[in-house]
């Protein structure tokens, strides 16, 4: 195993008590102070993550429109400029390589942001793509940095270092600009179930603004956040985490991601599948339950209903926001209904749970 | 790190209080540390015998699942139920908050436990 890679950050962490864990590869802090305080901040104020881990991966050339739409499910001609869409990466046979964003510059030139753990598999499954299109395909996830500034304070922390007006970008676009003296591109998007935005930028730039967000937004009760209330803030907003709602063995439409997969539009890759498999009708779906008996539900626990197993979980946790412990499992379609009690396996004990709508936490973006 | 000096410690960073032939046993400062918030903690019934290495307790902080070992055989005398709906008290007070009381089946299987220096110096060396 390599020694895992660090962020630009990584020097500052210690200064605000972060705990270091390894994660996809990568040395990150999954807390400063604790998951439940940090997870608290970010739904009643604002919270500072260092995202740089994440990949960029630079599409330029003639064909970069044509060609990132035969990659992925969205309707990436419909975007656009400066505009941000979300999108599923699939295989032939309809599981997921990544989800990622598209950020469109223009229709010859995109920046497609992807997982941290899949960087390598993505990057040489879009050039194993390219074929006869004219593009250029760049992975540029070493130079750039990454942080995401979000909670309901976001905005008014963020303004006080730009002269940019970020009122003026709305949910799911972005702008290129200056915080302090350094280049940045901002877009209002995040992984939190909140407002905010994530900003890219140098990695020679990182520890400088990082440090300049948080004493600005001191006042406003910003604090530095790990990844572990990262994970419990997604979690509660139900946005999907590669290698649990999706996977290699999971489609988009399994894990209830139609709405961003356009089967009238383009062919992209694993069209076919999901096509015959909405006509045919899923076979399994992903529900968000809550622990009826006492105990926490984890990713990879057995569900079962009358002694027979229905699925697995795919995350589970304490939630924060509504001190209840829930998950999400991908079960039967029998199964899936509100309602619906079911058994959770942890050890040896079989755990109560029902069916409950989902988000467990409904967002509260600014659109 | 905060430590008890008149407490019995384990390589699986759990405490022991011996009072006569009874001993309670807790999880560590370290201990709670290391796992974070802990949000859930699940315990032995009463009467409910062990042998060392057992798993006699789960606790769940917000991101893992740990068990928590036995450190010699006993019996389970009494289960701190307030951590049944308090289990942040482990958090906060971590030598206060007592998981079990046991009657342990050979004293001298104490004998094997570490004292606070020793403990101390465990510590260092797994941080």
């Amino acid at each position: 195993m390599d020694a895992p890679k660090r962020t630009p950050l990584y020097e500052v962490y210690a200064k605000y008590g972060g705990k270091l864990v390894e994660f996809g590869g990568w040395e990150m802090p999954v807390q400063f102070s604790s998951i439940i305080e940090e997870h608290h901040a970010v739904r009643n104020d604002a919270g500072l993550f260092d995202v740089s881990h994440m990949g960029e991966v630079e599409v330029t050339g003639r064909d970069a429109e044509k060609f990132i739409q035969s990659l992925v499910t969205n309707n990436v001609k419909k975007m656009k400029e400066k505009q941000v869409q979300y999108n599923l990466m699939c295989y032939s046979e309809g599981g997921v390589v990544d989800d990622l964003l598209v950020y469109k510059y223009s229709t010859s030139h995109y920046m497609l942001v992807i997982n941290a753990s899949n960087i390598e598999k993505d990057y040489a499954w879009i050039v194993d793509q390219k074929k006869e299109y004219d593009v250029h395909i760049k992975n540029i996830s070493n130079e750039v940095a990454q942080l995401a500034l979000q909670g309901p304070k976001a905005e008014e922390i963020l303004q006080k270092l730009t002269a940019y007006n970020l009122s003026s970008i709305k949910f799911f676009y972005f702008a290129e600009t200056e915080i302090g003296t350094k280049d940045v591109l901002i877009s209002r998007t995040g992984y939190t179930g909140e407002d905010g935005f994530e900003i890219y930028l140098k990695p020679e730039d990182a520890v400088y603004v990082w440090d300049l967000i948080l004493e600005t937004g001191k006042d406003l009760e910003v604090k530095p956040i790990g990844l572990g209330a990262r994970d419990t803030l997604r979690f509660e907003a139900v946005l999907p985490l590669y290698g649990h709602e999706i996977s290699q063995e999971i489609t988009p439409l399994e894990a209830k991601l139609g709405f961003f997969v356009k089967l009238d539009v383009d062919n992209f890759i694993g069209k076919d599948v999901l096509v015959a498999q909405k006509q045919e009708g899923l076979s399994r779906k992903l529900v968000g339950f809550e622990m009826i008996d006492r105990g926490v539900p984890r990713a990879e626990f057995k569900v079962s209903k009358d002694g027979e197993v229905i699925g697995f979980v795919t995350t589970g946790s304490y939630s924060p926001t509504l001190d209840k412990n829930i998950g999400l499992a991908l079960v039967k379609t029998e199964y899936t209904e509100v309602g619906t009690e079911f058994e959770i396996i942890r050890g040896k004990r079989e755990l109560k749970a029902k069916v409950i709508t989902t988000p467990f936490y409904k967002k509260n973006y600014k659109k | 790190m905060r430590l008890e000096r008149n407490l019995k410690y384990t390589k699986e960073h759990e405490w022991l209080r011996v009072e006569g032939e009874e001993v309670f046993i807790g999880i560590t400062d370290f201990a709670q540390h290391q796992l974070g918030d802990i949000v859930f903690v699940e315990l032995p019934e009463v009467g409910d015998e062990f042998s060392i290495s057992d798993s006699f307790a789960v606790v769940d902080s917000v991101k893992a699942t740990s068990d928590v070992y036995m450190p010699f055989d006993c019996k389970i005398l009494e289960a701190n139920e307030k951590l049944v709906d308090s289990p942040e008290r482990i958090n906060e007070e971590p030598y206060e908050n007592w998981m079990i009381k046991v009657k342990p089946v050979d004293l001298s299987q104490l004998d094997e436990m570490l004292d606070v220096e020793e403990y101390e110096k465990f510590c260092a060396e797994e941080e």
